[in-house]
């Protein structure tokens, strides 16, 4: 144990520190009932409320994946599966930030397993959470006659897993740079409703386009976009290669920036003066 | 064997015992610091600290509040980079080798850090996966530490339902799962009451005295300091004075350790509470 040099962490120890990270956020996330049904109510609204009160004013032609005229809110259905990753993985970033100021993530960073293996576990444990609520809402959603077809909820878990590292790490960039609470809820409102609003999850973009160039623009180059077109095509057992390649690309970014912000020699935790105050 | 009887006795402040002293046992201290200076913009939080915690001993380090003891204890766990010296955990330096160093480290921070909404063994189990430990010994190894400290009948129990001088006892437990070799105490009895902190001094005594393990105990409360204890004093992020209890009173020419510590912080102390 005092040998000096020589030290090695086992392989199965990694394997032990990913389950015990997943089985904390499963214990947690079933410790907290409220974020479960908020997760599935929020997208229900959308499809029960907006999408239905939509559907006589807003005809969607036929554009791929669709090979017919789809209802309004089969369409807006990829975009909700793709705003509960959104919140999701604000949320899990959430948790960070609460378990920085409870001191949890302090257990979490002293752990003798490298600090990206760390995040990346935890991450995989946000996407997990995010998966159960996915398939929870794609399951109410059938019998509001969303009904995909059925290779489509295979095809849609390899996206799922995509799109949620994307998200996932997003957030967990954020939480690397806010401190408190307050901050992060007021980012919660100007990150979530802009990117959600400024993407093709509610409308497609030709539509945008026709209405205005500038908010084309900037729903082109908002990767939320491109995380609802992988899901989108994903549903009907279809592989969209350049929206995969955007989101793939901006998860390994976002990815890399993290672990760099979390990492005490490059963080900006030190500089910061620390994880959870400047003492 | 008491704790008393270990190397680093002589250690002098500012003068690290890195290297084992002539005719003692090879092993590395537990805690080696070498010249850390550690700064927040202007702010020097540490300078040119050193210090020594001998395997098997209690040291204490006292200070006032402000005095650089959390940011020490942040750059031994790693969650601040050192920029200058260096610090070795049982022989490993935090930095080339952060795994085994952070293997042999157990720690209780000064915040509370059980998850509320849990159950004593969850808390207990889910640190022992973040060492790797599987759930099935993680789980025997907590059931066990939790008997020995007369927890075991909580352990069901939500962390929440828990007193403060349980939530620590629980937190101890915890930093000894994974059976380090070094275990850090950052101001642990604060807020509680005088016989909690008292029971959970012992706790600590104890397990300096059977399991040999080195401790550093931060806090700025001098009645949990005995004669025979280790201390090194820490003010304004610069180590006054390092030496055993009996060597700090002759050095500062006092008759107790209140009166010591007054006599090498006295005059800042006001401004730096």
């Amino acid at each position: 144990m005092s040998t000096p040099g020589r030290f090695r962490l086992p392989l199965a120890g990694y394997l032990i520190v990913l389950a015990g990270i997943c089985w904390r956020e499963g214990l947690r996330f079933l410790n907290q009932r409220g974020r479960f049904l908020s997760a599935l109510v929020r997208p229900l609204v959308w499809l029960f409320i907006f999408a239905a009160g939509f559907r006589s004013v807003l005809g969607v032609s036929i554009i791929p994946p669709y090979e017919t005229y789809v209802l309004y809110e089969v369409y807006v259905t990829p975009g909700l599966v793709a705003m509960i990753q959104l919140f999701n993985g604000l949320q899990s970033s959430l948790s960070m930030v609460y378990d920085r100021e409870v001191g949890a993530m302090r257990i979490l960073l002293v752990s003798p397993y490298p600090r990206w293996f760390l995040l990346v576990s935890k991450l995989t444990a946000g996407i997990c959470v995010s998966l159960l609520q996915v398939y929870a809402f794609l399951a109410v959603a059938w019998f509001w006659e969303v009904e995909l077809p059925p290779v489509g909820y295979f095809a849609v878990l390899p996206a799922l897993l995509l799109t949620g590292l994307m998200l996932g790490s997003m957030g967990l960039l954020m939480s690397s740079l806010f401190r408190q609470m307050e901050n992060f809820a007021s980012v919660m409102n100007f990150v979530i409703f802009p990117m959600f609003f400024a993407s093709s999850a509610l409308y497609p973009l030709w539509r945008v386009q026709e209405s205005s160039l500038v908010l084309w623009w900037i729903c082109t180059l908002n990767p939320f976009t491109y995380a609802v077109e992988v899901i989108r095509f994903a549903l009907y057992g279809q592989f969209e290669p350049f929206a995969a390649l955007v989101v793939a690309g901006c998860a390994l970014v976002f990815l890399a920036a993290s672990i760099l912000a979390y990492d005490p020699s490059a963080g900006v935790m030190a500089r910061r003066g620390g994880p959870d105050n400047a003492k | 064997m008491t704790a008393d009887e270990t190397p680093a006795t002589e250690t002098s402040a500012n003068h690290p015992a890195g290297a084992p002293s002539p005719g003692l046992s090879p092993a590395p201290p537990a805690l080696a610091i070498r010249h850390v200076t550690h700064e927040f913009g202007a702010r020097k939080a540490l300078d040119d600290v050193s210090l020594t915690v001998p395997a098997g001993s209690f040291t204490a380090l006292l200070g006032p509040n402000g005095a650089g003891k959390t940011t020490l204890f942040s750059l031994v766990t790693r969650l601040y980079d050192n920029r200058s010296g260096s610090i070795d955990v049982l022989g490993h330096d935090v930095r080339r080798e952060p795994a085994a160093a952070l293997s042999a480290l157990g720690v209780v921070f000064q915040a509370r850090t059980l998850d509320l909404e849990l159950t004593v063994l969850e808390n207990l189990l889910y640190h022992a996966t973040l060492h790797g430990i599987g759930f099935r010994a993680g789980r025997r190894r907590a059931l066990e530490l939790l008997e020995q400290d007369g927890l075991a009948d909580r352990a069901k129990d939500k962390v929440r339902n828990l007193s403060g001088g349980q939530m620590r006892r629980v937190e101890i437990v915890r930093a000894l799962i994974h059976r380090p070799r070094l275990l850090l105490l950052d101001e642990p009895t604060v807020g509680l009451d005088i016989a909690s902190r008292a029971a959970l001094v012992a706790q600590v005594r104890k397990l300096v005295a059977q399991e040999a393990l080195g401790v550093l105990w931060a806090t700025h409360i001098i009645e949990e300091i005995v004669p025979g204890d280790r201390i090194v004093v820490l003010h304004r992020g610069r180590v006054r004075a390092d030496g055993t209890y009996g060597e700090i009173l002759a050095r500062t020419g006092s008759d107790g350790l209140g009166a010591a510590f007054l006599s090498l912080v006295g005059e800042d102390s006001e401004v730096a509470a």
